[in-house]
């Protein structure tokens, strides 16, 4: 608790530092970006399926799959939002069921199903930037980082992109020191990420390595995170990445933990 | 139904390296799911138990698990071909052959064997009256089997302003208990631990729709806040009476009304869970021969204390009604005690990209000055192939209590699975 609370007081100077610098002019703009990349990234349409599949692949070479299905709905632009995650593989976790409501400015919810057990355990989600089911995304790369954790700062504009780093409100509770994404300046996708350790140095780097026009939204359907200090990546697929399928708010309840809604079988 | 053949054929064709071809076939032509592990598991006791074997597992198990996606519901069947060394038997354990439909947009039906759970607990039950596998829970089997299979139908409607399970079991279906077969126990008759020398037998409650069981749970969730109300009508899932002539062990009669409550709190998420117990066979505890009524008591909370490691506690509570009635008929030298208390730790580790679970789950009772360690490891050496292993320590100042009678089944496990 102490420890938080030493971290929200660095956070707290630090802010007051640098609202009185020159930034607070460019805020406007680069605000705009970011939010309109949240948007691109996280929320298109009011709610969307997909297929996916994560080829990870450790230090050695050794690679592992998963393939599951992921459902979205936002209960609003840019804020709430609800995941229900179906795994087909592999067959040890088939049936599995994954569901988070995500929330703005506190915890997630986030429930697991069991079904060789019939259980429905209860998450604890205080650490988002924990790897997610074994590959070098995390939880937060899946379901976006909030926009208003980190500072952001347009650092360079391109003919095709925005160049914008990010830098954590509460250093205390990540791993890196600052971010750098390259924003599509067309469809705000953000289309490469590089992150810094405490120590200044990368060792951690996203890559979309294949965008599509999917029912009028621009979509990311394969994309790499690399751990660079083990070598190791994770390549995620999106198949049948449909949007605006009417999915009802009761798909993301206890109901359908246990038992999984016909969009997610066949 | 023409997969129903296939199954037949399937351990054949697993042997033969065939099962992908087998899994697409039955996905493709006809909406059925496959999947299913051979295993074999090895364990022994860690000291001597005059009354048992020294090997305390040791068996070779395939599991068939079979999902037919139809128009109107699922149709499941999940079952074990079991080959136990340690009884030297070979057996078919048929876990779940159920049928799941959607009679109405609100309503959920699910009928035939099906394993249930529900209740706040970790590892500790207050509300979750379904059978459980103590002994295999106990010798190091894969904690699926904890729980056992309800020959039930189950109903499930779902509201605006709450959700309602009903449960109706036809037939009592009572937990695994420590009969003595392959685990020591103290028997008080005998007023010694006993083990193969003295093997329980109980009346079996098996009279169907005479001898039933109900469930129904209330549930609601309030913006992450899950609140549930409980109700259970059926006998004691573990045989809480003794009958003098045998002597032989019965399931009394047992009622139980419940609640609970679960929502993420400083940082993790906090449990609290409620259930009185009514023995309403002896409701002034004046028969020795059968279990008084009790409250429990249950609080729980978990967090993750680093990254990839998370770390739980929970304090849970027996306390027996009429006690001076059971106090003057009870040894005082076995005596259980007016308030039995358990607390537990879960310590959770993940290592290596999620592929090495590192766990310990203990189990510690002050009033009973005894405990239960079950330290762990689990590895997935590819998505198929998974290697585990762990201890089973019990220990206890006295030989009547709970967990201190299993002493001498303290065991060491490991086992090596092959999942298709």
């Amino acid at each position: 608790m102490k420890r938080v609370l030493t971290f929200s007081f660095i956070a707290l100077m630090f802010l007051a530092g640098t609202l009185s610098g020159s930034e607070v002019e460019a805020a406007p703009q680069i605000e705009e970006i970011v939010d309109k990349a949240n948007l691109a990234a996280y929320y298109a349409g009011d709610d969307g399926r997909s297929d996916v599949k994560m080829t990870i692949t450790d230090g050695q070479g050794r690679t592992r799959n998963r393939e599951f299905v992921m459902l979205r709905k936002d209960i609003k632009d840019g804020g709430e939002q609800m995941f229900y995650v179906y795994f087909e593989k592999p067959s040890d976790v088939r049936k599995m069921v994954y569901l988070v409501h995500k929330h703005i400015g506190r915890d997630d919810d986030r429930w697991m199903y069991l079904a060789k057990l019939d259980l429905v355990k209860r998450i604890a989600a205080s650490d988002k930037r924990t790897s997610f089911v074994g590959s070098h995304f995390y939880y937060e790369d899946v379901s976006g980082r909030g926009v208003e954790e980190d500072r952001h700062e347009l650092v360079e504009e391109t003919d095709s992109h925005y160049v914008v780093k990010n830098t954590p409100k509460r250093p205390g509770e990540v791993e890196f020191s600052a971010y750098t994404v390259w924003i599509d300046k067309e469809t705000f996708l953000p289309m490469k990420a590089e992150y810094l350790d405490k120590g200044g140095s990368k060792y951690r780097e996203m890559e979309a390595l294949k965008t599509e026009m999917i029912q009028g939204f621009p979509t990311v359907t394969k994309s790499q995170m690399r751990d660079l200090r083990s070598g190791g990546d994770t390549v995620s697929e999106f198949n049948n990445s449909k949007y605006n399928i009417g999915l009802e708010q009761d798909i993301f309840s206890e109901r359908y933990l246990r038992r999984p809604p016909r969009v997610v079988r066949r | 139904m023409a997969f129903l053949g296939l199954i037949l054929l399937n351990p054949i064709t697993a042997v033969g390296g065939g099962v992908d071809e087998l899994q697409a076939t039955l996905s493709d032509k006809y909406r059925t799911d496959l999947i299913g592990f051979v295993e074999t598991r090895a364990g022994a006791r860690l000291q001597d138990d005059p009354y048992q074997k020294d090997a305390s597992l040791g068996e070779v198990r395939l599991q068939v698990d079979l999902n037919s996606d139809l128009d109107f519901g699922v149709l499941k069947l999940k079952s074990d071909l079991l080959g136990d060394l340690v009884t030297e038997e070979a057996i078919v354990e048929l876990r779940e052959l159920n049928l799941l439909f959607f009679p109405h947009d609100m309503i959920d039906v699910k009928v035939g064997r099906q394993v249930l759970t529900w209740g706040t607990g970790d590892l500790l039950f207050v509300n979750d009256l379904f059978p459980k596998d103590w002994e295999s829970f106990f010798i190091g089997r894969d904690v699926e089997y904890l729980k056992a299979p309800s020959d039930a139908l189950k109903t499930s409607v779902f509201m605006d302003l709450f959700n309602l399970d009903l449960i109706y079991v036809p037939r009592f279906n009572g937990s695994e208990y420590i009969d003595g077969s392959r685990i020591s126990y103290w028997n008080g008759l005998l007023g010694r631990t006993a083990g193969r020398d003295f093997i329980f037998v109980d009346d079996e409650r098996n009279k169907a729709f005479e001898e039933d069981e109900v469930h129904a749970r209330l549930n609601k969730n309030v913006g992450g806040l899950e609140l549930d109300g409980y109700g259970y009508y059926g006998y004691w899932k573990t045989p809480e009476g003794v009958k003098p002539a045998g002597p032989k062990l019965f399931y009394p009669g047992l009622a139980v009304i419940g609640a609970s409550a679960r929502n993420s709190i400083w940082g993790g998420i906090g449990n609290l869970e409620i259930g009185y117990y009514d023995s309403y066979e002896d409701r002034k505890g004046t028969d020795p021969l059968v279990r008084n009524s009790e409250i429990r008591f249950l609080a729980g909370f978990v967090r993750e204390l680093a990254r990839n490691f998370t770390g739980g506690f929970q304090y849970y509570l027996e306390y027996m009604q009429d006690y001076d009635e059971y106090e003057q008929t009870a040894d005082p030298a076995t005596a259980k005690d007016e308030y039995r208390h358990v607390t537990t730790v879960r310590l959770t580790r993940l290592l290596m990209n999620q592929t090495l679970t590192l766990s310990l789950f203990a189990y510690y009772s002050p009033s009973d000055e005894d405990g239960y360690l079950r330290p762990k490891f689990h590895y997935k050496v590819t998505d198929r192939l998974a290697v585990d292993g762990g201890i089973n320590w019990f220990f206890g100042a006295e030989d009547h209590t709970f967990f201190g009678q299993f002493e001498d089944a303290s065991n060491i496990y490991a086992g090596i699975r092959w999942n298709y």
